[in-house]
């Protein structure tokens, strides 16, 4: 056995969960709340000073652990406007949807510095008695003789920690989950790269621009933004400050020859862009891995003595109109608490005493919405809804709307027919595309 | 453990002096000093450039956002890991077996993105 092998002596806590993220941290706040011994390591000096996304957060889960949670969260804006929008070189069609519902409680998505919003999650972990330990990063499992998850080591002096339950939340590159063997292997083409600049706005400005008051906010999802190399673009308002980023297909970029700045300053230039970001002045630029695979990509959840919750196991849903991360992480982080509680209790933390876990995210959003979306990263991200769509559908529309005469108008089925076949789009592989999209969304 | 602020501590970024301000006048260098690294004096990665030296694609060199993988002109590569988000994007895309040694750094080090 390797040097990390354990005797049988009683555990130092009932549970360790690694990552202070939101999978991590509410994985703690529901073991602490049963009762159990829990240690919460993160390895940045606090919780969320590593994280970081596009922008938005769908917190409606958190009802079942902290109810009202709308009135101390650190929110930046209320996206009560969602646009999404396809861009060519030189047109742009927006979808565009407001409702004044998601600006008032219960409220539905927000914007939110990840720094701010899950240093506050993991806050709620320690006032429900977790012990929150920061700078300490866990650079491997310990086990017993049977292989057996019963800790891990970090990097402090005398950092092994023994616990009957190791939950890893250790991000999108978890290497917890890499040596417990739940991944098979490791593909960089299911991963994109989200890159973002955050621009220093006044508030007036904002409000003016993205044509909202108050705290009521704008998230703006684009497709066709970044050239060559598949991916998407995002724009979203903060209070005083806007992000505008895209995500690209990992590897794309070396095959393109294009680097992650170079495609977010050319959206930027963009004529529909342009006036929404100009004199912003960079705050801070950032960058992070997303699993962006979905389904295709997961691990195992399971193995004794240790479940893998949020990024970790690839709980990330990027499905064109839907760009979801956190809220998976979130009540990933909670089923894999109530299971270790479960097990904990039961006295049996072997994978068949840790079976809560699965059975929990099979019965719900986290695994439901992934079945029904399995093909949806896939579409999205492949080259005829890249590069052959948008010109087709931009060219639609502005023949659709452009005055021609003394040309009478053509009917929308011809100029369908004309721009399918302009933009060089087989039949069949639109009906394809489109029975796909439709098993997905519809 | 120091808190660095990058535009006083490193020299003109590789990426500026083979295109100066080439991004909406704003230099690579300029770019970098708006995130905070506490770095660590030891690489949490580390790049074995002789490895490199057979490699045809260098993805790292396109899709590290740090920009922190420069080719030398005798064929290698050199890698500084102060300004590293720790993404993981250079390690996926490598296609040399044991060209890239990644960790993270050590606890309380590294990348702190910024609270409000």
């Amino acid at each position: 056995m390797s040097p990390t092998a354990v005797t049988d002596t009683a555990p130092e806590v009932d549970v360790v969960v690694v990552g202070g993220g939101p999978a991590g941290a509410c994985a703690a706040l529901v073991a602490a709340r049963a009762g159990l011994s829990v240690v919460l390591l993160e390895r940045g000096p606090f919780p969320g000073s590593k994280n970081m996304y596009g922008g938005v957060v769908y917190p409606r889960i958190l009802d079942e652990l902290i109810p009202n949670w709308w009135l101390e969260a650190p929110v930046q804006r209320w996206v009560t406007r969602r646009s999404t929008m396809l861009l060519t070189d030189t047109q742009a069609l927006t979808v565009d949807f407001r409702s004044e519902a998601w600006g008032k409680p219960p409220y539905n998505g927000a914007t939110a510095y990840r720094p701010d919003f899950d240093h506050w999650l993991a806050g709620h972990a320690e006032a429900a008695g977790a012990q929150l330990v920061t700078s300490t990063t866990a650079t491997g499992l310990l086990r017993d003789a049977a292989g057996k998850v019963v800790g891990v080591r970090t990097d402090r002096p005398d950092g092994d920690l023994t616990a009957r339950v190791v939950i890893a939340c250790d991000g999108v590159n978890s290497f917890l989950a890499k040596e417990a063997g739940l991944y098979e292997h490791t593909d960089a083409s299911h991963f994109t790269l989200g890159v973002k600049e955050t621009l220093a706005l006044p508030k007036e400005v904002i409000d003016e621009r993205f044509g909202v008051r108050g705290r009521d906010g704008v998230d703006i999802e684009i497709i066709g933004a970044t050239g060559k190399v598949n991916g998407g673009g995002f724009l979203y308002t903060n209070l005083d400050t806007i992000a505008v980023g895209v995500v690209l297909k990992l590897t794309k970029l070396g095959a393109q020859q294009q680097r992650p700045e170079q495609i977010i300053a050319t959206l930027k230039q963009h004529p529909a862009i342009a006036p929404l970001v100009q004199d912003g002045e960079l705050k801070e630029y950032s960058a992070h891995l997303i699993p962006e695979a979905g389904l295709k990509m997961m691990p195992k959840m399971t193995t004794a003595g240790m479940l893998v919750a949020g990024d970790a196991a690839a709980l990330c849903l990027a499905a064109g109109i839907w760009l979801e991360g956190v809220n998976f992480a979130m009540a990933s982080g909670m089923y894999a608490g109530e299971a270790a509680v479960e097990a904990v209790r039961a006295g049996d933390t072997s994978a068949a005493g840790l079976a809560g876990y699965q059975r929990r995210l099979s019965d719900t959003f986290v695994l439901k919405d992934h079945r029904k979306l399995r093909r949806a990263p896939e579409l999205v991200l492949s080259d005829r809804v890249q590069h052959l769509y948008p010109t087709m559908v931009a060219n639609v529309a502005e023949r659709m709307f452009r005055v021609d005469n003394p040309n009478p108008k053509p009917g929308v089925r011809r100029i369908l027919a004309q721009e399918r076949k302009k933009a060089g789009v087989r039949r069949r592989d639109l009906l394809r595309d489109g029975w796909t999209g439709f098993r997905s969304f519809g | 453990m120091s808190t660095v602020n990058p535009a006083e501590h490193v020299a003109a970024h590789p990426a500026d002096i083979l295109a100066p301000n080439a991004w909406g006048g704003l230099s690579f260098q300029d770019r970098m000093a708006t995130a905070e690294f506490r770095i660590h004096h030891e690489a949490h990665i580390v790049v074995d450039g002789s490895v490199c030296e057979g490699c045809s694609t260098r993805e790292c060199i396109v899709a590290c956002p740090a920009n922190l993988f420069v080719p030398t002109s005798d064929g290698g590569l050199v890698f500084n890991h102060e300004q590293c988000f720790e993404c993981g994007a250079c390690y996926l895309v490598c296609n040399k077996e044991g060209a890239i040694s990644w960790n993270y750094p050590e606890g309380g080090h590294g990348v702190v993105f910024r609270r409000t």
